[in-house]
């Protein structure tokens, strides 16, 4: 079946970040369990170096997006999957900065400042202030809580659409093997 | 006690060029420090330290001054921080409660720069530092800020898994901002 496909870009960025976010996820929630340790240090760089990368991909994603349109979805969808999917889309476009950013805000507040790859100071978006850091970070833990349902749901309904209407939902952000199918 | 005012101010305007200070303000007098962890810079200080200063400015090398930082006051940035660094592996309280910075000369730079030398004891153990610090005067206070660079693996500060300097750097420069002042003003 021949399929319109998003642009090699758009998946190349798909994928990184989709790799990126679920590794976050599961360090997030591992790491924050740990007793204080030199591991746990390392782990909360690893983890804030990774999420400003995401943050730094989704708004070169968003701009790709702007100046690129997206394949239709398979005209076989109701009309309501498609209303669903696109409400979908537009959670996860704002929880893929909303997560990062809660996150910068949180280190900022709590006085860890950010160094991208420990070698990049990145300015702190507020000031010092340890209760408003204790709440960030609650905010951070449940708008993470959110993007991972919606994560899960967002992979369950392409893999519903691929395997089982067989509509071809999911090979739009997969790569073939057909050059002629490639749009870059 | 109005007669009195003047032949006091007269005496503070006189006592202006050769002023010892020697009674350091705790509440207007701050100990703070910077650790880095994995690159990130993170603030700390310390909320308890006792010092004594004679300092005059026109004789420098006959200054003396001594902190003694109250160790357990530590704030090093969150909760799971200063109850970690209180315990065995860091400043160890329990046996160690106190560090103390103790001068052994002064020499003068000019342009209100000097240089303190002194020794360092935490846990035990003892080191030579050289401090440099500034002077200026406020109002009747004089003001003194310095660093004392402390390189907290020479004191075992952060044993075992904590001793690698790539994750806590081994420099911690602890910044002092000590008001002192005169003698003739002290208040008992």
């Amino acid at each position: 079946m021949t399929v319109l496909r998003y642009t090699r870009t758009a998946m190349l960025l798909h994928w990184l970040i989709a790799v990126l976010i679920l590794g976050l996820f599961g360090l997030g929630i591992y790491m924050a369990g740990l007793p204080l340790s030199p591991q746990k240090l390392k782990l909360y760089s690893y983890h804030k170096w990774a999420g400003i990368t995401v943050l730094t991909l989704a708004l070169l994603r968003v701009l790709w997006r702007i100046t690129h349109k997206p394949p239709p979805l398979p005209a076989s969808q109701p009309h309501w999957q498609q209303l669903a999917a696109h409400a979908g889309h537009g959670l996860l476009y704002v929880l893929i900065f909303a997560a990062p950013i809660s996150g910068w805000l949180m280190s900022s507040a709590l006085g860890f400042p950010v160094v991208w790859f420990g070698v990049l100071p990145l300015p702190d978006l507020i000031a010092k202030n340890k209760e408003l850091g204790e709440l960030l970070k609650l905010v951070h833990q449940y708008l993470n809580y959110s993007f991972l349902a919606i994560v899960v749901g967002h992979a369950l309904a392409a893999i519903k659409h691929q395997w089982l209407d067989r509509d071809g939902t999911l090979s739009r952000m997969l790569p073939t093997l057909n050059p002629e199918e490639n749009r870059s | 006690m109005k007669r009195l005012l003047l032949p006091a101010l007269l005496l503070a305007s006189f006592s202006a060029h050769a002023v010892e200070y020697s009674n350091v303000i705790a509440e207007k007098s701050q100990i703070v420090f910077t650790s880095k962890q994995m690159g990130v810079p993170v603030d700390g200080k310390f909320g308890k330290f006792a010092a004594t200063l004679n300092f005059d400015p026109a004789k420098a090398e006959a200054a003396k001054a001594q902190i003694d930082i109250d160790l357990a006051s530590v704030d090093a940035g969150s909760k799971d921080a200063n109850d970690e660094v209180v315990g065995k592996g860091w400043f160890n309280v329990k046996e160690f409660p106190k560090a103390r910075f103790a001068t052994t000369s002064v020499k003068a730079l000019g342009n209100n720069r000097f240089e303190a030398k002194g020794q360092m004891t935490i846990k035990g153990k003892t080191r030579e530092m050289t401090v440099p610090f500034s002077y200026k005067a406020d109002g009747a206070n004089g003001v003194f800020e310095g660093t004392l660079p402390l390189q907290r693996t020479q004191f075992g500060i952060g044993e075992g898994p904590w001793a690698d300097t790539s994750v806590v750097a081994d420099e911690v420069p602890i910044k002092f901002r000590l008001v002192a002042s005169p003698g003739t003003a002290a208040k008992k």
